[in-house]
């Protein structure tokens, strides 16, 4: 670690009715990885708008490289040297990579742009940064990990002295997450200042050398990530203890009925020829790496992908299901990994969320029973202990985890027995994430039968009862969770197929 | 299990490649017709009937590469069709009424043009109306303009002979009983300068970028407001050079008139590969998708269909273009 490049001090920001920030320290060394920590909510996006102009400081001083700035855009942020590396990617699809890394400063050639020296320069970069891909691909046909290499290319490009990565490693798989990593080294080899915001505690163990943990708006403290435990961090950002034991063994009863068959379902190439069992009250962990077929073997289930073959029994029933409405119709709920998208309206109410799925129990006639509308989302709001002021709130200004508990009570409205969980923490921060455990055990325990696809291997070791494990479109494995290691898991998961 | 996932992407990489390929698709498919029509009809076959063609078809041809600038930044310009008529009848009221030399009738058609173009471009790029609505409106104020300014009456240009008519010169020489539609060629150099700044100039680049990520593009410092208004800028100027040629090819410009045309136009730019999500399209297939429009608006006729059916027929090819634009982003999605 070299000497301080940026100092934010005593920052306070007020929004109406929200104190955003209440006096933050952020100190950045050169040749440093500093993890900034939080719960959502916590205040880090704000900080760093702050930091790079988009939002205006109410106090407090922001000082980089021995001189106090303020930035007034990120135009301006980055052109002294600060960069962000957004959450969304913000590349142009339909440009090339070289083109997306140029934007807005391009090379000219007289009144043409001259796209052959662009791609020279963004092939020196790739070289530079040891990565390779071609300028000259369009950006829409990599792979997320390789347009988050573009994104940091840019950022390099700009001549960026402190650049801040935002929850880099969300949508990358393990691999890339390496890759990214060999880059976040590199460039702190070559002396700049990287500020890291994740929720991911192993990630900050590994890649960072301090962490500065905030908490509602305030700075907490600031520790070196080496003498630090786990516990001390979450401790920090949580304020209070949360215990991650895994499950040692299975809850569910022997005698538990079978409550949904799948026997040889094929859907598309991702699907192929899976088969399994799912009883009453228990979670099914669903494990495998990124593309191996999960999402889809849940979508083919829940009717939204066609089904080519295979059978699916609901309470030892063969049914047909050839739409969402008929898997609705059966029981099923799909909680989807993307919630914005598909699991929730995010400019209505939590009332109206809540009721989305069952309209009909809803009607008075023609008109919606608004009071039994709000009825029955109070009553979730209480049971799952849904943060929101009321029911009337809309669902866009809560946190992710409340999001997912409005999706929770949605599917729990229309009395689904059979819950399909995609990533049930994902964007979910450790607070949020053990009240969602504890919320779908609590559902198992009164009988729901929950399917869990997840990328977390914790995640699966904590919540499973039973795991099933896939890999390229197949089912390569299946144990009980007293047997489930981690090791044996990513065996499976990885397992070649004849 | 590495092997399938290679295989799939390299089978989606060649169907992507092919409707990149669009562009020349829609090339066949326009002399198809041309052949089919051909073939059907001895009437079609003949030099004036061409000749008839070319004439009706530029007008429709520059509302086109100019709809592609808002149509790549997923926008659109609904006002170009009667904006059209009312830059024609502008143009035709200052010659007939006001002694206005030719030239500056035209340029004031160009610039009136120009004008309702940065008007689009104020309401959808600063004033963040939606681009249908904003021009939608444009679309019913120019014809209101067109109407007010010459007072309800049709309003011919110089005909053919006249002292001041040396403007249709610019799409048809007639030398004696040989007719030169040098209006083709000036049409391709269109095409030509038009693709070059569309792909090779900040102008262009910008254009793709808004129509991709128009927010990307604003936080990577670009002036995003000035060329998103810059694209419906280029659109009115094209939509104002259109009318000259529309003056050119029209007894007499009538009041009232002109909406539809833009539909021909902006059906043209998607049968040659623009997406209505923006980001994607070419001058080229523009040029080429126009051409299928007017081919099949010229060509029914002759083969017994009435204007009904050949309404019926562009409305159905345009569905189709539509479904390839919409199955093109689906398969990219899925990758």
């Amino acid at each position: 670690m070299g000497e301080v490049i940026l100092t934010m001090k005593e920052i306070d920001k007020s929004f109406p009715g929200v104190h955003a920030l209440d006096h933050v320290n952020l100190e950045v060394r050169k040749g440093e990885v500093h993890a900034l920590m939080g719960e959502n909510g916590a205040g880090k996006s704000t900080l760093m708008k702050v930091l790079t102009g988009i939002y205006s400081k109410d106090s407090g001083t922001i000082t980089f490289e021995g001189k106090e700035v303020d930035f007034h855009s990120a135009k301006e942020a980055q052109d002294a040297g600060i960069v962000i590396v957004h959450q969304e990617l913000n590349m142009l699809g339909h440009l090339t990579v070289a083109q997306n890394i140029f934007i807005g400063r391009e090379f000219k050639k007289g009144l043409r742009i001259d796209d052959k020296k662009m791609n020279e320069e963004a092939k020196k970069l790739f070289d530079r940064m040891n990565i390779d891909i071609d300028p000259k691909e369009t950006m829409s046909k990599l792979t997320v990990g390789k347009q988050q290499m573009c994104e940091i290319a840019k950022a390099i490009s700009h001549d960026a002295k402190v650049i801040v990565f935002d929850e880099p490693s969300a949508a990358l798989t393990e691999t890339e997450i390496d890759e990214l990593f060999k880059i976040i080294r590199d460039l702190r080899e070559k002396d700049l200042g990287i500020v890291y915001i994740s929720h991911r505690m192993d990630e900050i163990k590994v890649i960072t050398d301090r962490v500065t943990v905030m908490r509602d708006g305030s700075y907490v403290g600031t520790l070196i990530t080496k003498d630090s435990t786990k516990d001390d961090i979450i401790n920090m950002m949580v304020g209070r203890v949360i215990y991650e034991d895994p499950k040692t063994e299975s809850m569910v009863p022997e005698d538990a009925p079978v409550v949904l068959k799948v026997e040889h379902l094929k859907a598309g190439h991702m699907v192929n020829d899976v088969s399994f069992e799912l009883h009453r009250g228990e979670i099914l962990g669903f494990s495998g790496l990124m593309g191996a077929g999960r999402t889809e073997t849940a979508r083919a289930i829940f009717g939204a992908d066609q089904i080519e073959s295979g059978d699916i029994y609901v309470n030892g029933k063969k049914v047909t299901i050839k739409s969402p409405s008929d898997a609705v119709a059966n029981g099923i709920g799909y909680l989807s990994e993307d919630r914005k998208r598909y699991g929730i309206v995010v400019d209505k109410t939590v009332a109206e969320n809540t009721t989305m799925a069952c309209m009909e129990n809803f009607m008075n006639g023609i008109f919606i029973d608004k009071k039994k509308e709000r009825e029955i989302a109070q009553k979730y709001v209480d049971d799952l202990a849904t943060k929101t002021p009321s029911v009337d709130q809309l669902v866009v200004n809560l946190s992710g985890g409340n999001q997912q508990k409005v999706v929770i009570a949605k599917w729990l409205t229309r009395n689904s027995d059979i819950l399909i969980f995609d990533e049930p923490t994902r964007g979910i921060d450790v607070g949020a994430k053990s009240e969602i455990y504890k919320l779908m055990n609590q559902l198992a325990a009164d009988g729901k039968a929950i399917i869990m696809i997840s990328s977390e291997m914790t995640e699966i070791l904590r919540m499973s009862d039973r795991i099933v494990v896939m890999c390229e479109g197949k089912k390569t494995g299946e144990i009980g969770i007293a047997e489930a290691t981690q090791e044996n898991i990513m065996n499976m998961a990885t397992r070649e197929i004849e | 299990m590495a092997d399938n996932t290679v295989k799939t992407t390299v089978k989606k990489e060649s169907f992507i490649n092919k409707m990149g390929g669009q562009k020349f698709i829609v090339l066949l498919v326009a002399i198809a017709l041309f052949l089919v029509f051909c073939a059907a009809s001895p009437g079609y076959r003949k030099t004036t009937t061409f000749i008839t063609i070319l004439d009706f078809s530029y007008y429709i041809i520059l509302m086109g590469i100019g709809v592609t600038f808002p149509l790549i930044t997923a926008g659109v310009d609904l006002s170009i069709g009667t904006g059209m008529v009312c830059y024609a009848l502008v143009g035709g009221w200052l010659i007939r009424f006001h002694d206005c030399p030719t030239g500056i009738a035209m340029l004031v058609c160009v610039l009136f043009g120009m004008a309702i173009g940065v008007l689009n471009g104020f309401l959808v790029a600063i004033m963040e109306l939606p681009p249908f609505l904003a021009t939608l409106c444009t679309c019913m104020i120019t014809r209101g303009i067109g109407s007010v300014i010459v007072g309800g009456f049709g309003i011919p240009w110089p005909t053919a002979g006249a002292d001041n008519a040396w403007y249709r010169n610019i799409f048809k020489l007639t030398d004696g009983s040989t007719i030169i539609p040098i209006g083709l060629v000036w049409m391709i150099v269109i095409v030509v300068i038009m693709s070059f700044v569309l792909n090779h100039t900040k102008i262009g680049r910008y254009t793709i970028a808004i129509g991709s990520n128009k927010e990307a593009t604003r936080l990577s410092g670009v002036n995003v407001r000035f060329y998103h208004i810059l694209a419906y800028v280029i659109c009115g100027f094209f939509a104002g050079a259109a009318s000259i040629s529309y003056a050119a090819v029209v007894p007499t410009v009538q009041p009232g008139t002109g909406a539809g045309f833009e539909l021909e136009a902006i059906g043209g730019a998607i049968i040659g590969g623009v997406s209505m999500s923006g980001g994607v399209g070419s001058v080229a297939g523009t040029f080429a998708g126009v051409f299928v429009i007017v081919l099949l608006k010229t060509g029914l006729p002759f083969v017994g269909l009435t204007a009904n059916w050949q309404q019926i027929i562009t409305g159905l090819v345009l569905i189709g273009a539509v479904l390839i634009d919409i199955i093109k982003t689906k398969r990219e999605q899925i990758k």
